[in-house]
């Protein structure tokens, strides 16, 4: 097993007029190919900061991060957006798929960033993916006529089109209601069983205790890391779920 | 990412925003319309005047009296008199490469026929004067070197003043008419020419001997122009410097006077009205330009919008691997295809109301190549350079600050 995931003593400070806030005071964890990590943390205690940092969209102030034995730190603005393209698979809290566009334009989109991957490739892989969150037959429906975990499931194919070394998801069951959340997670969980590494951040104990591994972070510093020894099955939450939830 | 998925980007974008992209175009497709028309209209008149001249005779010298006083109230040519039968005569002599010269006598006054009367011009000439104004008789003949010699009271009739002063149809050839006192009878009539390039009617002419005139209508020696040809129209240049070395030896102008005349050919006027044509042309073009600029703003405006309601957008591109150039030419292919789509519309309105402008108010227009390819590229630059600013702020965007911005 590779490791995905190296981040050793990582600080960030940001400069805010005269004072300098840090954000993250020494961050140092591993995370390896196969796992699904949650990193939990109250508001304030660098959670944001540091998925900014894993999805590379920002950079350490000091400290290393090695994402797939690659120094994100030594990268350029380009080559960072390039790392985010092939390495990484966004799932946002919004979904933030494109409006008035298809599931199946918005799958496609990060393959259009990627210049090795011609046209019929595009749509195979794009349809691959939307089968794979089983949204077979809805390839044409736009943002707006899909429910929210529909419209979760779309995000997911897309973070999944581009065979990203992880998927890196952003509070993904914070906008849906317990049912779909769990649906979600049993989708995250079947995508983690095929191989895929995956690191959910969230703040609900309930959504990490489906996940293998939990990190908590606490006011910029890793406060706890620990294996889950009794993982929760998605599959199996949902089927306890009362049968109708019409209210 | 490939143009052909940048450019199918930007025709999406736009259809999403149909009637706000049309708007913005407006701009430009008014901008590019007036632009192809007013172009079409100058070049259009520029030919007609070149057109007319060379019907007037493209080989013609005319030489004027010119005053050579260097100080005091210089007087007006028509003023000065320089010019005599031993010019014409010298210039018959000397100048290898005038083919035919006419002196040129004329006066106003008022014909008269019976009860009817008209104003015009009479000209006193030579016979040669026809050949080079390229006038020609329609009825009748030219009077002979003969009626020149012994001033005999005879003339030709424009078609104005045929219709004047025979307003009932009659036939004019052989009838007497009085320029103010003098009897001329009516030998020809010439054929009509209509109005020149500047307005003038030029058929309300009255032609007779130059003798004639000099001698009973103005009393006077001198002539107002002469008339010449040259050989050919290449000819012109050498007939001019002949004509003037001539005309200074007859005038005994020592090495240091300047020329009391002064020499015109046809070709210089001609380059004197195209270049007042050009220049109105110009100037109707710089205004018709000020509204693409003004096109071009509207773009850019609409740009910046785009770009501020698509933030989010944009955050989400850049996150799973747009780089800043990406967006940076997803926006301008954006604002070119505006300018460019704007640019293709106006070039369309552009011809059709310069063939309407011909058709209705009979105006000619010409349009030319040229006047399109310019008006397009103008328009494309327009879109380069007002598009590219709300493109490099899209392309600056912070993805983490995009990703959150409401």
């Amino acid at each position: 097993m590779g490791r995905i995931l190296e981040i050793h003593d990582v600080r960030r400070e940001f400069t805010m007029g005269t004072e300098i806030v840090r954000a993250l005071k020494g961050v140092s964890f591993n995370v390896d190919a196969g796992e699904f990590v949650t990193i939990m943390g109250s508001s304030g205690s660098g959670k944001t900061t540091l998925l900014n940092m894993l999805g590379c969209l920002d950079k350490p102030t000091s400290g290393t991060y090695l994402l797939d034995s690659v120094n994100v730190k030594d990268l350029s603005r380009d080559e960072l957006a390039k790392l985010r393209n092939t390495k990484i698979g966004f799932v946002f809290q919004a979904y933030n798929l494109l409006p008035r566009t298809s599931a199946l334009e918005n799958v496609e989109l990060p393959l259009l960033y990627n210049p090795t991957i011609g046209t019929k490739e595009r749509t195979e892989r794009a349809i691959a993916a939307l089968q794979a969150v089983k949204l077979d037959g809805r390839f044409d429906h736009t943002p707006n006529q899909l429910s929210g975990g529909q419209q979760q499931r779309v995000a997911i194919a897309r973070a999944l089109v581009n065979e990203p070394v992880m998927i890196l998801a952003d509070e993904a069951t914070g906008n849906l209601d317990t049912r779909t959340s769990y649906e979600i997670m049993a989708l995250m969980q079947d995508l983690n069983q095929n191989g895929k590494t995956i690191v959910f951040v969230t703040h609900e104990p309930d959504i990490a205790s489906f996940s293998s591994r939990t990190v908590m972070l606490r006011d910029g510093k890793v406060q706890k890391d620990t294996l889950n020894t009794n993982r929760r099955s998605a599959k199996e939450s949902l089927a306890s779920l009362p049968e109708t939830d019409d209210y | 990412m490939k143009i052909i998925n940048l450019i199918r980007l930007a025709i999406k974008a736009l259809q999403r925003n149909k009637l706000r992209a049309l708007l913005t175009m407006l701009g430009i497709i008014i901008g590019v319309a007036s632009v192809i028309t007013m172009m079409s209209i100058g070049e259009g008149s520029k030919q007609s005047i070149n057109a007319s001249l060379s019907s007037m005779g493209s080989n013609m010298i005319t030489i004027m009296p010119y005053s050579n006083e260097p100080g005091g109230a210089r007087m007006m040519g028509s003023s000065i008199q320089s010019l005599t039968i031993l010019d014409v005569n010298a210039l018959k002599k000397d100048a290898p490469h005038i083919a035919k010269i006419s002196p040129l006598a004329s006066s106003s006054g008022q014909s008269i026929n019976g009860a009817s009367n008209w104003p015009t011009t009479i000209q006193g000439v030579s016979p040669e004067y026809l050949d080079i104004r390229k006038l020609t008789v329609k009825e009748g003949i030219i009077f002979s070197d003969q009626d020149v010699k012994s001033s005999a009271k005879v003339c030709l009739l424009g078609k104005t003043v045929v219709d004047n002063l025979f307003p009932n149809g009659q036939d004019p050839l052989g009838k007497i008419i009085r320029f103010g006192k003098i009897p001329f009878q009516v030998i020809g009539v010439l054929t009509p020419k209509g109005q020149s390039n500047f307005g003038q009617d030029q058929d309300d002419i009255i032609i007779a001997p130059y003798t004639t005139v000099q001698k009973r209508v103005l009393s006077s020696i001198y002539f107002g122009q002469i008339y010449a040809s040259a050989t050919t129209e290449s000819a012109s240049d050498a007939a001019v410097d002949e004509a003037t070395s001539t005309l200074r030896e007859t005038h005994r102008l020592r090495t240091d006077e300047e020329n009391d005349f002064q020499i015109r050919t046809q070709a210089e006027l001609m380059t004197m009205l195209n270049s007042t044509s050009s220049m109105m042309t110009a100037l109707l073009t710089a205004v018709a330009s000020i509204s693409l600029v003004i096109g071009g703003i509207g773009i850019m405006n609409i740009m910046y919008v785009s770009v501020t309601e698509r933030t989010r957008e944009i955050g989400l591109r850049m996150a799973i691997g747009a780089r800043g150039i990406d967006i940076l030419f997803q926006f301008l292919i954006e604002a070119i295809m505006i300018s460019i789509t704007g640019g293709v519309i106006g070039v369309a309105l552009g011809i059709s109301s310069s063939l309407i402008v011909s058709s209705l108010l009979h105006w000619p227009t010409v349009i030319s190549e040229s006047s399109i390819v310019i008006s397009f590229l103008v328009c494309a630059f327009t879109g380069i350079f007002f598009g590219y600013y709300p493109a490099v702020k899209a392309s600056k965007l912070d993805p983490i600050e995009a990703l959150r911005y409401e």
